[in-house]
């Protein structure tokens, strides 16, 4: 029965198939054939954008749902996340030729004392999933990082992650500190990580608490969207 | 499996419950413990306050109190540039709580607590099936010379994780006990079922004394996994250590809303549940345990509760369901690849 199965060839695919196709192997993690589909669709004179949109973030939101519905888990996230960027780093040199709209920036990390990072790297690539330009500054972050990082990047949004009821005051430190230099104000800050809830983030002063990686790109675009509307009126 | 028979064992079979310990990182922290340090790090450089944070849960009537220890692998004492004092903070965590449980007066276990590594375990992650047990091992051997009666590993996700530090307390020569969190949709962050943990602890070569759910989302949902654990008729004790309410951000610190009486509520029903170690977990202070203690002397077991009664006395699930259910997926799926 497997037979036929393993015989699915992704160029004999038309193009509408084909994505189907690619939103299947997402789901179920497959890296090279994620790349491979990429390739045919380029061959097809795809646009590197519409690539990305149609077939990756299409098949990425079908995760980000699944995930968020308790149907999928961690591990399977993971994998569906590591296929991705096996399509995204084909697309990300030909996107930043093309010109292609850039959705947002986000600079992100687990604060300090924080080791954890599933949950960051998760939001990490669900965003760049959906078109964000994301810096990651890993784990253990001392006020002063995300700091130097907001200067020199200058996102749209600065996202915090805590796995841990010990860390998850540090990020209150650092919204505070950003309230000090009188720059809380610039970027929109999202925070998110099992302790805690949406009552914590707004006693901390966050804009939004985000349950998962589906709700922080969710509220991110929402955000963003927001604050071009404020800035166009 | 361990090389002497230990108090928890003795304990286990002559008591119909035990009153585990609350909170350490929010008892620490109401000593002046800073977010975003090292807790393991008072054992040398505060040892009272360790000493008085056990203190605490015993003089509130708990029969067993964790180590603090929790983080005190090398992988998460790395971030503090720690790394090479695991043996040292895991002695000494069990040295401090060895004195406090000798001058109790009455016997209390002392157990090692052993916290997940933060790191992913291969196939998905980069952390070795051996690296773990290196690491777990490690820690396992700095509790035991520093006299823990069992070890105890804690809020752990993922299957690999918990059968690294089963085969680490083996090559130890410990008995121990072992609990997983259940926080996302009724299922462990790596999507474990309750059914899946009774399996996999009764499958393992050496198993637990007593397992169970930690920490997770509120006291209604922990009970709710309880129920999910007896349904699979375990042969292994259960364990619940649920944390006391909703965290809230008071005045510069976590607050959690679960009061005494709703502790005692939650402890009651743990039992009737059929957990035979119960405990609190983060925001659980000694008032909450003296709660827990009374209420377990005084109410007479009522059966086992429905998800109703949980409902009511403690508050809504946080979720639909336990987790255990064939969800149906967004999207209906075409062919799948072998």
């Amino acid at each position: 029965m497997s037979d036929e199965e393993d015989d699915i060839i992704l160029s004999e695919l038309d193009d509408e198939e084909l994505v189907q196709q690619m939103f299947d192997d997402l789901y179920d993690g497959l890296k090279e054939e994620i790349e491979e589909g990429v390739n045919i669709l380029l061959e097809r004179d795809w646009a590197p954008y519409r690539i990305l949109t149609e077939a990756l973030v299409g098949g990425m939101t079908i995760v980000g749902k699944d995930f968020r519905d308790g149907i999928l888990f961690v591990p399977e996230v993971l994998l569906a996340a590591n296929a991705m960027k096996g399509g995204m780093a084909i697309l990300k040199p030909l996107l930043a030729e093309t010109g292609a709209p850039r959705v947002g920036k986000m600079v992100i990390g687990t604060v300090k004392g924080d080791i954890h990072d599933i949950g960051k790297n998760l939001v990490s690539m669900m965003m760049e999933g959906a078109g964000f330009e994301v810096v990651d500054l890993g784990i253990n972050n001392p006020v002063e990082s995300y700091m130097e990082a907001l200067e020199a990047e200058e996102p749209d949004i600065l996202g915090m992650s805590a796995l841990l009821t010990t860390t998850m005051p540090y990020m209150k430190v650092v919204i505070d500190t950003m309230v000090e230099q009188g720059k809380r104000d610039d970027y929109i800050v999202l925070v998110g990580g099992a302790p805690l809830n949406e009552e914590f983030g707004k006693a901390i002063g966050a804009d939004a608490y985000c349950r998962d990686a589906a709700v922080a790109v969710e509220t991110a675009k929402e955000f963003v969207s927001r604050k071009h509307n404020q800035l166009a009126g | 499996m361990a090389d002497t028979p230990n108090l928890l064992s003795d304990l286990l079979a002559k008591r119909d419950w035990l009153l585990a310990d609350g909170a350490t990182g929010t008892n620490l922290f109401d000593m002046g413990l800073m977010s975003g340090d090292a807790p393991e790090l008072w054992n040398v450089d505060a040892p009272d306050k360790i000493r008085a944070l056990y203190r605490g849960a015993v003089d509130a009537g708990s029969d067993l109190f964790l180590t603090n220890s929790f983080g005190a692998n090398a992988s998460r004492l790395k971030l503090h540039d720690a790394q090479d004092r695991v043996q040292e903070l895991n002695r000494i965590a069990a040295e401090l709580g060895r004195e406090v449980a000798d001058s109790a007066g009455r016997p209390v276990v002392v157990a090692g607590s052993v916290g997940p590594t933060g790191e992913i375990m291969e196939p998905v992650g980069s952390l070795s099936h051996s690296a773990a047990v290196e690491m777990f091992h490690e820690q396992a051997e700095g509790l035991k010379a520093g006299g823990a009666d069992v070890l105890w590993v804690e809020t752990i996700s993922a299957p690999e994780e918990f059968r690294a530090a089963a085969e680490a307390f083996a090559l130890a020569g410990m008995d121990w006990c072992g609990t997983m969190s259940f926080d996302t949709a009724g299922r462990t962050m790596m999507g474990v079922t309750a059914a899946d943990m009774v399996a996999l602890v009764q499958g393992l070569p050496n198993p637990p004394l007593a397992f169970g759910a930690n920490c997770g989302t509120g006291a209604s949902d922990l009970l709710r996994t309880l129920l999910s654990f007896g349904a699979q008729s375990p042969e292994i004790p259960m364990i619940s250590k649920g944390n006391a309410g909703i965290p809230k951000y008071v005045d510069g610190h976590i607050h959690y809303d679960g009061t005494p009486d709703l502790m005692a509520d939650y402890a009651v029903l743990a039992r009737d549940c059929g957990a035979k170690i119960i405990g609190g977990c983060c925001g659980t202070k000694p008032e909450h345990l003296r709660a827990m203690r009374e209420a377990l002397e005084t109410r007479p077991a009522n059966g086992t509760p429905t998800l109703e009664q949980i409902v009511e006395a403690l508050g809504p699930f946080t979720s639909d369901s336990d987790g255990s259910g064939e969800a149906t997926p967004t999207r209906k799926r075409r062919r799948r690849r072998a």
